[in-house]
């Protein structure tokens, strides 16, 4: 491991600056969903009102955990159903100047339920496959309403908890228009012109061709970049425009762009932590969490830096050098196969730890050419559930489930029924925990094993040994994770990957949260009782240690041996100068 | 038959009143809402930005395309293949065509190798890099450390920029090729350096674009 100081100080502004965004952040989403009092209510009031009566939906009509979660699972359904018809007809419908032909079912069924479940995974390659239509409306409607389906459910499982004697979690309508029109848009609007402002193309032009000074010609692909870019990052979407994603000099052209886009990964996820504090009568139940997830996300960066600052041993001998310089020869050193130069390593690293720690799935450097613990580190941050900070909402409600564990086994270790905010946790509560607990690694490890054995999953790795394996269990880690990050060497545009892919990304969102709202509708029913003498209090740093603790644990005895046999071993392997 | 019938109708019609509700309830908001949710984001808020976007910043919302003599010869921030000795190159790029035959640079397919750490086919491509390097560098004393950021393919395959140290590499070379002297090169690439973000974020490097147009001024001053 090597370290460079400004590699930690990156990592260090970063996190000061995400700290001191959260709680403006959860207190602009309190004023969105509860207090409904925003900056905005009198220019967006009219059109939701219209969104209402085109609906029928009733404003004050609250919904039970089932309404809400049928209401859920409808909506997705249709969006899912809808983009799946866009990309079948892509050839048939306007706006597709580059001439481009339907996409095939497979890879049609994929996208669409990639981008349903907020996963974004992509076995195409955008500028190559996708129409001007197809992005725009076919995927970067899900960019926004899975966004919202995330966060409304994060919101949902918050009511659950702090409520107390009531059935209601509020209206699934209204929490979606409302979440899309006075959090999600204002906020993409400012972030795409900056964006545009800092190089990002938007334009409906068909693609340019220009001659270099050398005589060669060169097409460039570009289109309506930017709007997509801010929804993508802030949605914690992670689809690009192009193949390259965020590395992309079109999709992330400076430093700044790449510091804005780190933040708006984690921002809202950081703010909903603040919100279900404030929810709660007590920011520091908010806080505490922050702390735990904080904790694990600093120790994540810092290794993955560490790992791909000392570079790559196998290459030493080639009189290349990969020692970081500072000027007048200055050079960013390290593993830069598969970084971009404006980046380096500081940069690259932290972005990957932080699309990894949120469901992002974005990246600006490929994580396949990554040594195998910088690699190790975002797959793990996925498998972990994603709850270092987490997605938009899924990071949320995926955390209070380790909370709820956390609080159950300090309950067993002192023999008293534990209490989480008041509310008794019994033994339906826990089933539901459990459940949601081991569902994702069901999929991540049942579909890893099968591609592993099944020619149709093993023949199309890249790179042979156990970074094999690895591009394996991260495809099946992202997909279930419903990140959409790829060790990207997997040739995943089969019909393999794709029927099982889309499997695994609807397990992992929907198996998941389904679980989770029973425990909330379940939980809102129940009375406050006052905390007593043997109630744990969970506003302390003892719990947040708890918390890590639990999520490191569950993590590890799930995962340790395929981490084993994948990145662990090819890291003693490369120490031990073997190729593959 | 009448009988059979009444019983039929009484069974059904209760489950037609439960599809009608689960309609109203679901359904309709679901298709409605999608529908309209669709209005705005995928048209609205596109067409809105693309308007702002090219009234506030033309140049950089149509791909900041450099143009000489009226014609554009690149965007400014996509990297493009240099092979002539009088110019600064870039970073190996790993982009292909469409039927995967290499064609560096090429902006309509970005990609990088995605090979391993531990892959042969790393160390051939980086073996393959520097010999490339050294001969197009004949120049540069043989014991010189190699910049790393020239012989790695980048993510995109359409980098930019090069490391400061990438670009003194190749001082010798085009002051060569010019009949400039190295001092002259190297005054244009300090004149050229980008820093990092407010000091702290990504790395400073220089963009090879920049650094070809100051040399072409240069000379026919």
């Amino acid at each position: 491991m090597v370290f460079t100081l400004n590699g930690l100080a990156q990592i260090a502004i970063y996190f000061i600056i995400l700290l001191l965004l959260t709680k403006p952040v959860g207190l602009y989403l309190y004023a969105v969903f509860e207090t409904k009092n925003t900056w905005f209510e009198r220019v967006f009031h009219p059109v939701e009102r219209f969104f209402y009566w085109a609906g029928g939906v009733n404003e004050d009509e609250e919904q039970n955990w089932k309404g809400y979660t049928i209401s859920m699972l409808i909506f997705s359904g249709a969006g899912l159903l809808f983009t799946y018809a866009i990309l079948r007809l892509q050839n048939k419908l306007p706006l597709n100047p580059q001439g481009l032909p339907a996409v095939n079912p497979m890879l049609a069924f994929n996208t669409a339920t990639s981008f349903t479940t907020n996963t974004n995974w992509q076995n195409y390659s955008g500028e190559t496959i996708m129409s001007y239509l197809s992005q725009m409306l076919g995927l970067e409607l899900h960019n926004f309403t899975s966004a919202a389906v995330g966060i409304v459910l994060a919101v949902a499982v918050i009511r659950g908890l702090v409520r107390h004697n009531t059935q209601r979690l509020g209206n699934f309508w209204v929490d979606v228009t409302r979440c899309i029109l006075y959090l999600l848009l204002p906020i993409c609007t400012i972030y795409a012109l900056f964006l545009v402002w800092q190089g990002v193309p938007q334009t409906f032009d068909n693609y340019v061709t220009v001659t270099s000074l050398e005589g060669f010609k060169q097409v460039i692909a570009y289109g309506p970049v930017a709007s997509q870019e801010a929804i993508k990052m802030l949605g914690t979407n992670g689809g690009g425009f192009f193949n390259a994603n965020s590395a992309h000099p079109f999709e992330n052209p400076t430093s700044f762009t790449n510091l804005v886009e780190m933040l708006s990964m984690l921002v809202i996820s950081a703010g909903l932590l603040y919100f279900f504090g404030k929810s709660a009568g007590n920011t520091k139940q908010g806080w505490v969490l922050f702390g735990a997830v904080s904790f694990i996300f600093i120790i994540g960066a810092v290794v993955t830096l560490g790992a791909e600052q000392a570079g790559n041993p196998l290459l030493a001998h080639f009189g290349v050098n990969q020692v970081s310089h500072g000027y007048p020869l200055a050079q960013p050193g390290g593993n830069m196969e598969g970084k971009e130069m404006r980046f380096g390593i500081g940069s690259s690293t932290l972005f990957t730890t932080i699309t990894t720690a949120a469901s992002c799935g974005a990246i600006n450097s490929l994580i396949d050419s990554y040594t195998p613990i910088g690699g190790l580190i975002p797959m793990v941050n996925i498998q972990l559930g994603e709850v270092i900070f987490g997605g938009v909402g899924s990071g949320l409600y995926g955390l209070i489930v380790f909370a709820i564990l956390s609080v159950f086994i300090a309950g067993l270790m002192v023999g008293r029924t534990p209490e989480y905010l008041g509310k008794k946790i019994e033994q339906y509560e826990m089933k539901m925990v459990s459940l949601a607990i081991l569902i994702l690694p069901l999929s991540i490890l049942g579909f890893t094993a099968i591609a592993s054995v099944y020619h149709g999953g093993y023949s199309q790795i890249s790179n042979a040994g156990p970074h094999g394996l690895s591009e394996i269990l991260y495809a099946f880690t992202s997909m279930t994770g419903n990140n959409g990050s790829a060790f990207a060497g997997l040739g995943s545009n089969t019909p393999f990957y794709n029927l099982t892919g889309a499997f695994a990304m609807i397990i992992g969102r929907f198996a998941f949260v389904i679980p989770v709202m029973a425990m909330a509708g379940s939980l809102a029913q129940k009375k406050i009782i006052p905390a007593g003498v043997g109630t744990f209090p969970t506003a302390t740093l003892l719990f947040a240690s708890l918390v890590i603790g639990v999520i490191l644990i569950v993590g590890a005895l799930t995962f340790f041996p395929a981490l084993a046999l994948g990145p662990i071993v090819e890291q003693l392997l490369m120490l031990a100068r073997k190729t593959f | 038959m009448v009988h059979f019938k009444e019983n039929l109708s009484k069974k059904i019609a209760p489950l037609a009143a439960l599809v009608w509700r689960f309609t109203l309830k679901y359904l309709r908001p679901a298709i409605l809402l999608t529908a309209l949710i669709a209005a705005l984001v995928s048209f609205v808020y596109p067409f809105a930005i693309t308007g702002m976007a090219q009234a506030l910043f033309p140049s950089q919302a149509n791909g900041s395309l450099v143009y000489k003599n009226g014609k554009p010869i690149a965007s400014s921030i996509i990297g493009q293949y240099w092979t002539q000795p009088q110019y600064f190159h870039g970073r190996p790029s790993a982009t292909t065509n469409l039927l995967g035959t290499p064609s560096p640079y090429n902006a309509e397919n970005s990609s990088g190798t995605n090979y391993g750490p531990t892959s042969s086919a790393l160390q051939l491509e980086i073996q393959t890099n520097i010999a490339e390097l050294k001969k197009e560098n004949p120049d540069v004393p043989a014991n010189t450390p190699i910049p790393i950021d020239l012989v790695t393919s980048s993510a995109s395959g359409l980098d930019p920029d090069i490391s400061i140290a990438g670009a003194y590499y190749q001082i010798p070379r085009i002051a060569k090729a010019r009949g400039m002297t190295q001092n002259q090169v190297r005054q244009i690439v300090e004149a050229h350096i980008h820093g990092r973000f407010l000091g702290i974020f990504g790395e400073p490097y220089v963009n090879v674009l920049e650094l070809n147009l100051a040399l072409d001024q240069a000379q026919h001053k």
